[in-house]
């Protein structure tokens, strides 16, 4: 029999706040366990939760780029179960009344675009950490830290819309880009600022009732969420070809196997009885307040390539690489907005400013070479005053020392030698030390020529103007 | 009957109550009491009223997202029965 995957994701996406979602504790990474707690996280009596307010923004610029509805009224609500790093015995999160309700984001899959709808968004805190024998003197226990109890996520729910896993992965680098695109969250998966539980459940093709689902968790990089997908698709096929039956359970996936495997039964657990939490008032949110984060949302990706593509002329192709990331585009238009030939800064920035961060393993932002000086360099071109191939050893030192491109033409002495004069004799000490060459072009082997270009061009150390000496050789080599 | 015995052991589980038979017995004839006594409410139309989520008629109470010292891991950790390094020690929580 042929079966339908049926896939439906919650990412949890790590708000870039400086405070948690409820207390003034900062969300800093990486500080020593437990010193970034306060009655409040740590979950004692009578402590009160106060909203962070930049929560609720970075949740509406989230549910305005990704095509939802702002509810105007929303409440949070208790979610009660018991584990250790969770300290008050309940997660505040939203139940009935989500922030942002009914959005979609369209993919593209092999050529084909899809729209997924997103169900809802809603805003909740992070639990703290466990850690597990890594610490001396831990020993048969686990140590908790509540450092992260209490940072604030969005929980992005999608329709089963999705029917494979590169579905799956597209929506999710989507996702991502938008999240890192708002300056919301930092999307770093590695780190859990952006990780991805998967829903997935098959049917027969044909069939419109969908079959068993699993949960698959914290799934930390994208292609960790193709593989979990893969091969949980396959394993309940498996399971129900061989006349079993698939179990609603949570499963673990394991990057060294690339496989998944049950996790404990908390069917229990389930049992959440959420209720309004009684310590936080209801959010409300205005007309004019959405219509305020609507206006201040940046350009989009989306909207970026359709821009390039329409106004710029750029390939598809340059359009994407260019919006991949919001420093990236950032930069190009910088320079675009100094320069107007975006073809040329596209393949620059593209080309040799891509290839020597790359290289260095930095990004964008670490970049010594401003737009202005990508720009100035440009110019230099522009006017003759360097050719474009000493424009790359320009750039080299330019990257490397951050000075302006013209100081370096003038340091090295690499300006384009243009005289005519000067390039005339070279082509005469040239043609005078080959002349036997110079008999056999004349002969009819015209491929000499390239060899005549060269020892110019070597004799001139790359400065002469590439145009002028093919001018000129090839008038003196006719004779 | 608002509530089962049965009910009333559930609920218990998943608070991580432990209750006698007899206590089991009291709390489900209690609670029967209080959820028809609440069940009144039911006799009211409340179409087009807006389910309360709070008590009190108040909305948006924000805090602005500035950084306040923590208390210090020690603060934190004062009442803890166990504790290693900066870690609260608790049972091994099986993965």
């Amino acid at each position: 029999m042929q079966y339908q995957a049926v896939i439906g994701l919650e990412v949890h996406v790590q708000l870039l706040t400086n405070t948690k979602i409820f207390c003034g504790c900062s969300t800093k990474f990486g500080a020593s366990p437990n010193s970034q707690t306060c009655p409040v996280c740590l979950g004692m009596p009578g402590a009160l939760p106060v909203l962070n307010k930049k929560v609720v923004e970075y949740a509406i610029r989230a549910g305005l780029a990704t095509n939802c509805s702002i509810a105007q009224r929303s409440v949070f609500a208790r979610k009660n179960y018991f584990y250790p790093d969770l300290p008050k015995g309940y997660q505040i999160s939203q139940f009935e009344l989500p922030i942002c309700v009914n959005g979609h984001l369209d993919i593209e899959v092999d050529g084909k675009v899809k729209r997924i709808g997103i169900t809802r968004i809603h805003m909740e805190e992070d639990a703290g950490k466990l850690v597990h024998g890594d610490v001396p003197g831990l020993g048969q226990g686990s140590g908790v830290d509540l450092n992260r109890a209490c940072t604030p996520l969005l929980e992005v729910v999608s329709e089963p819309d999705i029917r494979s896993a590169d579905e799956a992965v597209a929506y999710l680098k989507k996702l991502h880009q938008i999240v890192v695109y708002l300056g919301i969250c930092d999307g770093n998966m590695e780190e859990g600022s952006f990780r991805c539980d998967a829903n997935v459940s098959v049917m027969p093709v044909g069939s419109d009732k969908f079959g068993t689902r699993t949960e698959t968790k914290n799934v930390n990089s994208f292609r960790f969420v193709k593989q979990a997908i893969e091969h949980e698709i396959e394993r309940q096929i498996e399971v129900i070809e061989e006349g079993g039956r698939i179990v609603q359970e949570t499963r673990l996936f394991d990057p060294n196997t690339g496989t998944t495997r049950s996790m404990r039964g908390k069917e229990e657990a389930h049992d959440y009885r959420y209720f309004p939490d009684p310590d936080l008032v209801p959010l409300v949110i205005s007309a004019d307040w959405v219509e305020d984060a609507r206006l201040s949302l940046p350009e989009l990706p989306e909207a970026k390539r359709a821009r390039y593509l329409a106004e710029l002329g750029l390939t598809a192709y340059d359009a994407e690489v260019l919006t991949a990331s919001r420093e990236l585009a950032e930069y190009f238009e910088a320079c675009t907005a100094l320069y107007p030939q975006a073809k040329s800064v596209a393949n620059w920035v593209m080309g040799e400013l891509t290839r020597a961060l790359n290289e260095d393993g930095k990004g964008i932002a670490d970049s010594r070479v401003t737009p202005q000086l990508l720009v100035d360099l440009l110019e230099l071109i522009d006017k003759g005053t360097i050719s474009g191939k000493i424009a790359k050893t320009v750039f080299d030192e330019m990257y490397k020392t951050g000075k302006a491109p013209a100081a370096i033409v003038a340091e090295k002495g690499l300006v384009q030698v243009s005289d005519t004069g000067e390039i005339e004799r070279i082509i005469d000490q040239i043609m005078a030390a080959n002349a036997g060459q110079v008999e056999e072009f004349r002969g009819g082997k015209e491929k000499v020529f390239g060899f005549f270009v060269g020892q110019v061009m070597r004799a001139s150390k790359g400065k002469a103007n590439p145009a002028l000496v093919n001018e000129i050789l090839l008038k003196k080599l006719k004779g | 009957m608002k509530i089962t015995k049965a009910e009333v052991g559930h609920v218990a589980r998943l608070a991580r109550l432990e209750l006698t038979e007899e206590e089991q017995e009291t709390f489900t004839g209690q609670m029967d009491a209080i959820l028809a006594y609440v069940e009144k409410l039911n006799g009211l139309d409340t179409a087009g009223i807006i389910p309360t989520a709070h008590a009190v008629p108040m909305e948006n109470a924000f805090r602005e997202d500035e950084v306040v010292p923590s208390i210090g891991v020690d603060n934190a950790l004062a009442n803890a029965p166990d504790r290693v390094e900066g870690f609260f020690r608790v049972p091994k929580v099986i993965e």
